[in-house]
Formats: structure tokens, C-alpha cells, sequence
């Protein structure tokens, strides 16, 4: 899915990487447990997430992940924001669930990591 | 190369600076992107650990081309039972700790599936000492 097409079906907005709308994922992975997320060999996915602090960019970091949605409607601090940009991470934000996040981009397409 | 990095007790918006460091040397040095996703996860589990449980600590770094080792040393409360510790899912994490999306048992596990070698010291009032080898040409 392309990002540009994730902000529209759950109705996100882009915190940072708006110049990165045409990059496309395949998979995501939903976890509030960053070192759960620290166990995947599956690379360059998306991480959909409550958990919203500096260790959910820098899990991401290590990890090699290229995007993080934050549920609920979760602050992204500046901290966040300047790692972000430091790593090439792209941030959505949406106002959604994470059951009916994970849902809705099942639906549309996005494979699960197992 | 030899580098060394200081981790602050409960410093947890720091968390994941020395690690950060580290992935950025390794990219420099053009080490294979599966490799250092190893070793960064291994430290930056360890990393965490530092911060969580063991009143901060320094970490040693040594490269060269065969491989790094990264030592990282405390004056913590040391592991009781490293038996335990090293089981899934067993944890003494604070609830700051879960807060951060940590503390369910999982850090010294991973460390080990993602290390060549792991060597923990530690004695009970004194501190540990996690010894981790990641070869490059394995």
C-alpha cells in the first residue's frame, strides 16, 4: 500500500514525511511491545502502534522500519519529530482504534509479518 | 576502533543514543545491513537494560574487520539468577519500564539470538558485565 492511500482509508494525516507519499509498504505489524518488534527479520514494514514515545522511533530505527502509525490520536513530541527526520521515518497519525486500524488496512490489502 | 559511550540511570529519552551511534559507524563502514540489525538490536536491548535496572552504565565498543564487541558494564543491582533472567517472559521491570514498551521478559533473549557470542558476569550488589561478539564474515 502506498502512503498516500493508508491516509485515506483511515482518514490519518502525515506527521512527518510528506514528501514520501508515493512509498509503499507491504506489510505492518501491530505492537505496543517494542522489544517484540525488536524479534522481526521482516524489514521495511509499517508499525502500528499506541506506544507513543522516543523508544517507538528508535526501535523503528534499529529494526530497519520506514513507518510508524501512531493510533488514537497519539502527540508525536518534537523529540520524536527530529528522530524521525534523523532516520528517514516516516510518522502517521489517526484517530482510529487499533482494532479497527489493523483492521481496515487488512482489508485493503497490507499482508501481516506471520 | 575503540569507542566508549556513558548511559544514564533512568535516562530513558537518551535511550538508544549509543546504539544509534553505533548503526552509524557500521553504515560508514558499509557492514552488511543484517549484521548490524543484529548488533544494534542486541546493544540496544542491552542498552535499555542499563537504563532500566542497573543505575546507567558505560559501554565499550571494539571493531575491527573481523568483528565487533561490545561490552557493556554496570554497578547495579547484578542478576540473581541468570537462568531465570534468560527465560521469556520473566521480568523484574518497573512499570516505567513497561511504560516504554519494555520489561516483558524478552531483552536478554534477544540479545542471544542475535549475538555469535554472550558472556554475562554479574554478581549480586556489584553490578554485570554483558560480553556480546557479532562476526561479520560468519
Amino acid at each position: 500500500m502506498k502512503i498516500t492511500d493508508i491516509v485515506k482509508v483511515l482518514d490519518a494525516q502525515v506527521v512527518v514525511g510528506r514528501e514520501d507519499m508515493d512509498y509503499s509498504i507491504n506489510h505492518g505489524f501491530a505492537s505496543d511491545l517494542m522489544s517484540d518488534v525488536l524479534t522481526l527479520e521482516e524489514e521495511h514494514l509499517i508499525l502500528i502502534t499506541g506506544l507513543c514515545n522516543n523508544q517507538t522511533i528508535r526501535t523503528a530505527e534499529m529494526a530497519n522500519i520506514s513507518v510508524i502509525l501512531f493510533v488514537r490520536n497519539k502527540q508525536v513530541s518534537q523529540d520524536m519529530i527530529e528522530l524521525a527526520l534523523e532516520n528517514d521515518i516516516i510518522i502517521i497519525s489517526c484517530k482510529y482504534s487499533m482494532f479497527k486500524t489493523v483492521g481496515v488496512l487488512y482489508e485493503n490489502g497490507l499482508e501481516p509479518v506471520y | 576502533m575503540h569507542n566508549e559511550f556513558t548511559v544514564v540511570e533512568g535516562d530513558f529519552a537518551n535511550a538508544g543514543k549509543a546504539s544509534s551511534e553505533i548503526k552509524k559507524t557500521l553504515k560508514q563502514l558499509n557492514i552488511d545491513n543484517q549484521k548490524i540489525k543484529k548488533i544494534v538490536v542486541a546493544v540496544y536491548e542491552a542498552e535499555v537494560n542499563a537504563i532500566a535496572h542497573a543505575y546507567g552504565g558505560t559501554i565499550y565498543v571494539d571493531l575491527d574487520e573481523e568483528k565487533i564487541c561490545v561490552l557493556i558494564k554496570d554497578k547495579g543491582p547484578g542478576i540473581p539468577d541468570i537462568a531465570r533472567a534468560m527465560e521469556k517472559g520473566f521480568s523484574t521491570a518497573s512499570a516505567k519500564v513497561r511504560e516504554m514498551g519494555f520489561g516483558a521478559g524478552m531483552g536478554l533473549p534477544n540479545i542471544k539470538n542475535n549475538v555469535d557470542e554472550l558472556d554475562i558476569q554479574t554478581e549480586v550488589g556489584v553490578g554485570t558485565e554483558i560480553k556480546m561478539i557479532v562476526n561479520f564474515n560468519s
